[in-house]
């Protein structure tokens, strides 16, 4: 069966867009062929910073026929309605079409057209084309003579050339005819840039890839990849070093180069002086290099990986030279921001304010602007500062350590290292917080109030953190719900599902004790917009109980119970509400518990039917001196029973233990059981009757107040 | 074309005047006017209305030219050896843009010296955009054994209009180059003009001291309320030049260059006035959209020009 090699070659693709540029060629072609009717063994597409290509094996040689039927008039209908169907149908005399009997409509005539497929390079030079027109570039571009008219080819750089072949693996296969804006299909490519000259001649796939490899090409970015990783393996392990890992730098590389040579060079060792984040930002970000740890201690080494597009002549040592210096420039920069940071300003020259506090005299004056509703960088400082204050005491923090934390924790955005690298932030003015003497939890805090950034990130544990990463997220989750701007759909651009999973694991992880509530409360009240308090608060507790409830599902924990507890009012306080789905779900699995739960619905059961059949609830609580007077035995007990259960309930709630809630509802059980065995609540006294179905409900009330017996499920 | 031997002090590797030289030789060998530098202060040799203006409508137009650029935040004193607030760019705009551009362009850096089996060439991804301009383009940055040494683009729309057709602009970082076709590693010590001993002139003696004086100038001393009634006034005049230019009656206009001269007067009274920092960022947005809107509105005028191909 033929096999179709499509090569789209171009001048330099970013490198960012290729791998998806190879995966929607593929998807492309091939889906438009089963459209088409053909039907592929097998597709694979490949990418370098030049090329795009597609293979696609065992393809028939041409389309499927297809029959088609056309229906026409009755027999014996008028001429021009016979002559009309042939000339529509293509049939010479009315003898070639069949004749077919309906019951209803009689004798009519039918057409059967045979429709021969088309040979599959003819489908291809319509397919081909259609896909490079339409092919979904991030960002495509014109160019040209051509791009004088409107409509011209748009690529992502310039398209220079097409190869398109089809054909059997073992016979010369043929050109697919097309052409698209000057550019005509040909069985020719080019090599790499530098290192080949003249034009290849392809046969198949397997000669195409051998061709390209010795005009020094790696078709497969993946073995691209394969060959850096491991060559820098081997030159920085020669030399005692060990690569830091860096995957997404790592494709980026394959990206831009066809030949990767890879070769080491170094930097003045005065440079480390440099923290290694920001040596390593500058060589990564400004070099495409990966930086190297000494094996024996660990620390960032004077060394660098770089990958070469071209074998050179001298061996690279003209290219590593070259390297080196646009490094030592950078990091010369990079010196200088470090250590301007650390001066004063020039219009504070002569002032007592440290460095760090200039910079956040300045950002307050540049009146930065944080959200254009919600004001100014500098107001929300402010009132990062009066909640971490507030926080702090809950946390375990100083107050006035955490203020002054969180009055530092964005001047770093007005450094010119920041500005330079702004994945920097927090990092850096931990740094500067540490050069001017600020206390470490301070300098801590500053770097880590923007953590936990995710999911998998780590949650800050020392309390002045602690106390400033709420205090950061709240003020960003209470200032986006009160303008009402929240997270839609997959629409989150201010992170905001991120901000309530971080308050969340702030408060889950370090055990904290606070009232979620107060604290949104205080956060709404500090703003510069007026919005309905109450309400707002509400909906933004009810959006991080939800982000709870996915947090706790993903760790195990049962959806049903989370929900019987957070059906419950007030339920801000995110530690000890936790701790209840727990104690809940420890409970639940004894045997009392499951009884207690069956002893639950059987009551809730009766309840409901009876007061429907009402139409009145039994609310209001038992009358014991009914129950003392006239009652049976078993309901003696119950009714005493559970007024002791409920004052233990109570009491073990207000110490939080859940656990001994748990255990005096469980006490429970023998009474509830014996009252159902023996106790008929419909008895035909109608006081009786509404006495015990009141018993039954104050059963209910009972278990309500540890959590919400009727959302359990199973 | 004969490049110079490698002793002759207008060898390109020899002197920054030899480099600068070398280019235009081989830019008006490929049929590039040479213009000199627009005599005002711009902030990138694509302010030159040699590119701005040019690469507007359908007259093809090759055009080569240094131009002297300011950006007066980058100003180090003259302490940081990468860092001016004044440098030069050389200048390449063909229109529209030939098929084997990139050929071109490396075998220019092969004409400076850069030989392609020893050093690294790469283009790497860059999305090029000039706000004030109203101008974007697709290419990518050059580099010289990691080091960018140029600025390669397809203009696809300038002023807020659609290039029809596309040019692509060259802009080579001339003392960077330089730098490195010199083998030195301060700007301030490259050779100016090729000779040695008692008759070398450095860069040093050119520009040290302008950059000292601009960089008090720009970050300390530069006059800000002057430097914004005079963004005003040139935003005024332009609009003023635009309007009293104006043939609405021929569908003509008589008078963009000069109104072009005041939206570029505007554009770096902006620059010295972010230099000075007392450009909010909110504020910023608002000064960059005014000048983008004078430079399309000179854009729509060019149009209406001979050399903005109107009928």
């Amino acid at each position: 069966m033929p096999d179709l090699l499509l090569e789209l070659r171009s001048e330099e693709i970013p490198a960012r867009m290729q791998r998806k540029a190879a995966e929607d060629l593929k998807k492309l072609v091939t889906d438009a062929l089963v459209e088409q009717g053909l039907a592929y063994e097998g597709a694979r597409a490949y990418v370098t910073p030049r090329r795009l290509t597609l293979q696609v094996v065992g393809l028939p040689a041409r389309q499927p026929d297809v029959e088609e039927e056309r229906k026409g008039p009755r027999v014996g209908a008028p001429d021009a309605a016979i002559q009309g169907f042939l000339k529509s149908a293509g049939l010479n005399s009315i003898e070639e079409a069949d004749i077919v009997a309906d019951p209803k409509k009689g004798e009519f005539y039918v057409a059967r057209i045979r429709r021969e497929g088309r040979k599959t390079p003819a489908v291809l030079a319509d397919i081909v084309p259609a896909v490079v027109r339409g092919f979904p570039w991030p960002k495509s571009m014109r160019w040209g003579a051509a791009s004088a008219e409107p409509g011209s080819l748009r690529w992502v750089r310039p398209l220079q050339s097409i190869l398109c072949t089809f054909g059997p693996e073992t016979e010369t296969p043929d050109v697919v005819p097309f052409e698209i804006d000057g550019i005509v299909a040909s069985d020719e490519t080019r090599g790499h840039r530098f290192l080949s000259q003249g034009p290849i001649l392809v046969r198949s796939f397997e000669k195409y890839v051998e061709a390209l490899e010795k005009s020094h090409v790696v078709l497969d970015l993946d073995e691209r990849k394969r060959r850096i990783e491991a060559d820098a393996n081997t030159i920085a392990f020669a030399q005692g070093y060990e690569i830091v890992p860096d995957e997404g730098l790592l494709e980026e590389v394959g990206g831009l180069v066809e030949w990767p040579v890879v070769l080491i060079g170094s930097f003045d060792a005065a440079y480390l002086q440099v923290p290694p984040e920001v040596i390593r930002a500058t060589i990564r970000a400004n070099q495409k290099c990966f930086v190297l740890t000494k094996r024996s201690t660990g620390k960032l080494a004077n060394k660098f990986i770089l990958i070469s597009n071209i074998e050179a002549r001298d061996g690279g040592a003209a290219i590593v030279a070259g390297n080196e210096r646009v490094v030592r420039a950078r990091l010369s920069d990079a010196r200088f921001f470090w250590e301007t940071d650390q001066k004063p300003l020039p219009e504070f020259a002569g002032s007592s304010l440290k460095p760090l506090d200039q910079r956040l005299e300045r950002l307050k004056a540049l009146n930065i602007v944080f959200h254009e509703k919600l004001g100014t960088q500098a107001a929300r400082i402010e009132r990062i500062v009066s909640l971490a204050r507030r926080i702090a005491p809950l946390a375990g923090a100083d107050a006035d350590i955490a203020a002054r934390a969180a009055t530092l924790a964005k001047a770093d955005l007005v450094t010119e290292m920041v500005g330079e690298f702004p994945e920097l932030q927090g990092l850096m003015g931990r740094y500067y917080a540490l050069a001017q003497g600020e206390d470490a939890s301070v300098a801590a805090a500053i770097e880590e109030h923007y953590k936990p950034q995710g999911p998998s990130d780590s949650v800050p544990s020392s309390a002045v953190s602690v106390a400033l990463a709420l205090a950061d997220k709240l003020d960003t989750l209470a200032g986006f719900w009160a303008i009402d701007e929240k997270p839609t759909g997959s629409k989150d651009p201010f992170a905001l599902r991120r901000a309530a999973l971080g308050v969340i694991r702030l408060i889950l992880e370090n055990g904290l004790r606070v009232r979620l509530g107060e604290l949104i409360g205080a956060a709404l009240d500090a703003l510069p917009v007026s919005s309905d308090k109450t309400a707002v608060s509400a909906d933004l507790l009810s959006f991080i109980a939800d982000r709870l409830t996915v947090y706790l599902r993903d760790k195990g924990a049962r959806h049903d119970l989370i929900a019987a507890v957070f059906a419950l009012d007030g339920q801000d306080d995110l530690t000890a509400a936790v701790r209840r789905v727990e104690a809940l779900g420890t409970f639940l699995e004894t045997d009392d518990g499951a009884n207690l739960l069956a002893g639950y619905r059987r009551a809730v059961n009766i309840l409901r039917i009876e007061e429907k059949k009402d139409g009145r609830t039994f609310s209001g609580g038992v009358d014991a001196s009914l129950v003392l007077a006239r009652g049976e035995e078993q309901e003696k007990v119950l009714v005493e029973a559970l007024r002791v259960a409920n004052e233990s309930v109570r009491e073990a709630i207000a110490r939080e233990d859940f656990e001994a809630a748990m255990r005096a509802l469980a006490a429970l059980r023998p009474a509830v059981d014996a009252f159902f065995d023996a106790v008929t609540v419909n008895a035909d006294d109608a006081d009786l009757r509404a006495n015990r179905l009141r018993t039954l409900d104050a059963l209910r009330l009972a278990t309500l107040t540890v959590a919400d017996f009727g959302v359990i499920g199973g | 074309m004969s490049a110079p031997d490698s002793n002759d002090p207008l060898h390109p590797t020899r002197s920054f005047q030899g480099l600068i030289l070398t280019l235009q030789r081989f830019w008006a060998a490929e049929g590039c006017v040479i213009l000199q530098p627009y005599d005002m202060e711009v902030g990138a040799g694509t302010s030159h209305p040699g590119t701005t203006l040019r690469s507007l409508g359908p007259k093809p137009w090759k055009a080569a030219y240094v131009q002297p650029s300011r950006r007066p935040k980058d100003g180090r004193y003259g302490e940081n050896p990468n860092r001016l607030q004044h440098y030069y760019q050389f200048q390449v705009i063909l229109k529209p843009n030939p098929p084997d551009l990139q050929e071109l362009y490396l075998r220019s850096l092969a004409a400076i010296g850069i030989d392609m089996r020893l050093h690294d060439i790469r283009f790497v991804e860059d999305d090029w955009e000039n706000p004030t301009l109203g101008a974007w383009g697709l290419g990518w940055e050059c580099w010289c054994d990691g080091m960018e040494v140029s600025q390669f683009t397809y203009f696809q729309q300038v002023a807020g209009i659609e290039c029809a057709p596309v040019s692509g602009e060259l802009t080579y970082g001339l003392e960077r180059l330089a730098c490195y076709l010199q083998n030195v590693e301060s700007i301030m010590d490259l050779n100016f003009n090729g000779r040695e001993g008692a008759e070398k002139v450095t860069y040093r003696d050119v520009f040290l001291q302008a950059e000292q004086e601009y960089s008090r100038y720009n970050f300390e001393h530069a006059n800000t309320e002057a430097l914004f009634r005079r963004f005003r006034e040139a935003e005024e005049e332009c609009r003023a030049l635009l309007a009293s230019g104006a043939d609405d009656a021929n569908k003509r206009h008589l008078m963009v260059q000069p109104a072009y001269d005041q939206c570029l007067k505007a554009g770096h009274a902006f620059n010295l006035l972010d230099a000075r920092g007392v450009i909010s960022v909110t504020e910023r947005q608002s000064y960059i959209l005014r000048v983008r809107e004078l430079a399309k509105a000179c854009g729509a005028a060019w149009l209406l020009t001979d050399a903005g191909g109107a009928a």
